[in-house]
């Protein structure tokens, strides 16, 4: 029985500059990077294969086998992209461990690069995080300097180049293809797959996209062995992860568990919900995963427990929202944002999130009818597969789970002649006065 | 607001350089027009066209780029941009609160720059962002990028006026805070070694940690998995 809590990528945020390579090294530190480099390349991806670790931006694709589909007979060079444009609403824990601990991200680069065999990779950070850039690109320098960059990295004969990249403002560019393009110093509009960007990704030529947590999660399991990073989690969902709570808990954070510990054990640690006030709705995995309601404490959040229970583990971006908050006024800011965040490309995303927010905002206004009710629904089912790429999904799932949960919400709101909420009783500094 | 000075040589040079870090040139344009803002204080047609003879592409490429992402403006905005997520989870928290109180105490709409009083050393603009990915810390600010967490409508006008006056003003984890055109050459890759300014982490983001250290929590010891991996096959009835 492994702990409740199991700080790997989070230990080293409480020590003194736990961001320079001397603190790092203290705690072990670019000791795995020895030890892949005197493995095979294979053998690493079979390594991280056999630990079973699965993508943690968001789709839970296993990571080795990722790699494993890059054609190494294709005589381009290959690349090695690190996802770390951060934006899914709700998701805040690449920003923390890249500005606490960078240098396991570039570790972990080091060792996935020479794993696919890439010699040059590229680290795509979303521009609106000037410190999380600055922390990067020094961890980045400090590496060159140490030797553990650039030309035969500690006499392995490997080389490998790394560029930090700041986006520069774009939802989108969280989709890997439309990365890409962002990356190419293009639109940042998908692409459409196959062929996978494993075949021809980054200048057509074949490419790892890696959200940075998994690729954090390498040096580890390097380190310690597959049977080591297996020991957590749950049988199909191996390993620690970082999940994190927001809203109306007393301890909103970051809480690294095994895959697998349910909302339940994670407010208890947590203090609980608001004081006063009870759990009304929360997203497992992000704005883009259905909503889940208190009936769904005990899932276990592992990617096949949230799956089960009509939703998705995403990004473990739990936002807590308690009776005090109109899940219409929620829904529909989400919907305004996928609208501003449609990349214009496909009809059902561009078109569909448009009379999305028209139905929403009617509603929320009280105006309307029950009607209004169904043809949301039937516009989500346009849109719903039939999108281009995962936003015009994801824009989907607030809508159709708050009418699944909360159809009377909607109704009251009609018979209401508006919202019956007072959104001044949500806000952090409501405290104790409106308890009553 | 500044005038707009012609982009010279050293910035020329600069856009050069960034594109050259790249196996293919144009892969250097959103650093490059993170550059062009940093010396001209916003996407100016000039800008256009030296990214597009140096990348050789329209102008009309680059401008399809430019106008895609929002983060380039086309506008000006303040020595200190000032954003407001309004995303829902900190709208809920008091970020529409927070918005509604600035706009009138600014006397602005959305996107736009603030009068300079009399008196005032530098400018301010306001703008309603998305998810900053900061949501343990909401209802967040940005200023040019920089996090400023757990904000009030109090703090966000106390905070707007200390930037007008000119007061030193810190990142609630994060650095002294320098002005948008600095920022920007950051973001294009031209670092400004301020890096070990801050903290390595603000309070939210220990909480799980501090739980972990106190019940003396921790993953599983590497040197005993043999054992683990042992009793798994005998549980499995391997």
């Amino acid at each position: 029985m492994t702990d409740m809590l199991t700080p790997v990528l989070t230990d080293i945020w409480d020590a003194e500059q736990s961001w320079k390579l001397a603190t790092y090294v203290d705690q072990g530190g670019y000791a795995a990077l020895d030890v892949a480099f005197a493995m095979d390349p294979d053998d690493i991806i079979t390594a991280v294969k056999d630990s079973g670790l699965r993508g943690r931006g968001g789709a839970g694709f296993p990571t080795g086998m990722k790699w494993s589909f890059i054609p190494q007979d294709n005589p381009k060079p290959k690349y090695l992209v690190v996802n770390a444009d951060e934006s899914e609403p709700g998701t805040c824990k690449d920003i923390p461990l890249m500005m606490g601990n960078p240098h396991v991200l570039v570790e972990g680069v080091i060792i996935s690069s020479y794993a696919i065999r890439a010699n040059k990779a590229f680290i795509y950070i979303r521009g609106e995080v000037v410190h999380v850039i600055r922390r990067v690109q020094a961890a980045v320098e400090e590496a060159y300097a140490a030797g553990h960059l650039g030309k035969d990295i500690h006499g392995s004969g490997y080389d490998l180049d790394v560029v930090v990249h700041a986006g520069a403002g774009a939802y989108i560019c969280g989709e890997e293809t439309a990365l890409l393009e962002g990356l190419e110093g293009r639109r940042g509009q998908p692409r459409l797959r196959p062929p996978f960007p494993a075949v021809a990704g980054l200048y057509a030529s074949p490419t790892v996209i890696n959200n940075v947590e998994s690729i954090a999660s390498v040096p580890a399991i390097v380190k310690n062995g597959a049977a080591w990073f297996g020991a957590m989690g749950t049988e199909k969902s191996k390993g620690h992860g970082i999940f994190s709570l927001s809203g109306h808990v007393q301890k909103p954070g970051q809480y690294e568990a095994p895959l697998g510990i349910t909302l339940r054990e994670l407010l208890d640690l947590a203090g609980g919900v608001r004081e006063g006030h009870q759990l009304k709705f929360w997203t497992p995995g992000g704005s883009s995963t259905p909503l889940f309601t208190d009936a769904h404490l005990d899932v276990p959040l592992d990617f096949e427990g949230v799956a089960g229970a009509g939703s998705m583990l995403g990004t473990r971006a739990l936002q807590i929202f308690d009776d005090s908050v109109c899940v219409v006024r929620a829904v529909l800011r989400w919907t305004e944002f996928y609208q501003h965040e449609s990349c214009g490309k496909c009809t059902p995303c561009r078109e569909g999130t448009w009379w999305l927010t028209q139905a929403l905002t009617r509603l929320e206004n009280g105006q309307g009818s029950e009607a209004d009710l169904d043809q949301l629904i039937d516009q989500c089912d346009n849109i719903l597969g039939r999108a281009f790429c995962a936003l015009g999904d994801g824009a989907t799932s607030p809508v159709t789970s708050s009418i699944q949960y909360f159809r009377d919400e909607y109704l009251t709101h009609l018979s209401n002649g508006g919202c019956p909420f007072d959104p001044a009783r949500s806000t952090a500094w409501a405290g104790t006065e409106v308890s009553a | 607001m500044s005038t707009t000075a012609p982009l010279d040589d050293k910035t020329l040079t600069e856009l050069r350089e960034i594109a050259a870090r790249y196996p293919e040139a144009r892969s250097g344009l959103l650093p490059m027009l993170h550059l062009v803002q940093s010396a001209q204080g916003r996407i100016t047609p000039e800008g256009i066209e030296a990214c597009a003879a140096i990348l050789e592409i329209s102008a009309a490429e680059v401008n399809g780029v430019a106008t895609f992402y929002t983060m380039y403006k086309r506008h000006g905005v303040g020595d200190y941009h000032v954003g407001v997520c309004t995303n829902t989870l900190c709208a809920v928290m008091g970020g529409d609160a927070i918005l509604e109180r600035l706009k009138d105490h600014l006397e602005v709409g959305n996107d736009e720059v603030a009068v300079q009083r009399q008196g005032d050393s530098h400018t301010v603009s306001l703008e309603h962002i998305e998810c900053n990915a900061a949501c343990d810390y909401a209802p967040v600010m940005m200023v040019n990028w920089e996090f400023m967490d757990n904000q009030t409508p109090e703090s966000a006008v106390q905070l707007v006026e200390a930037l007008r006056a000119g007061h030193e003003v810190s990142s609630t984890r994060g650095p002294k805070l320098c002005t948008w055109r600095e920022a920007e050459r950051v973001l294009a890759g031209f670092p400004d070694g301020r890096a070990d300014e801050g903290p390595s982490a603000g309070p939210a983001s220990l909480v799980g940690l501090e739980i972990a250290r106190e019940r003396g929590w921790r993953a599983p010891d590497p040197t005993a998995t043999p054992a683990i991996e042992a009793a798994q096959k005998e549980e499995s009835g391997a």
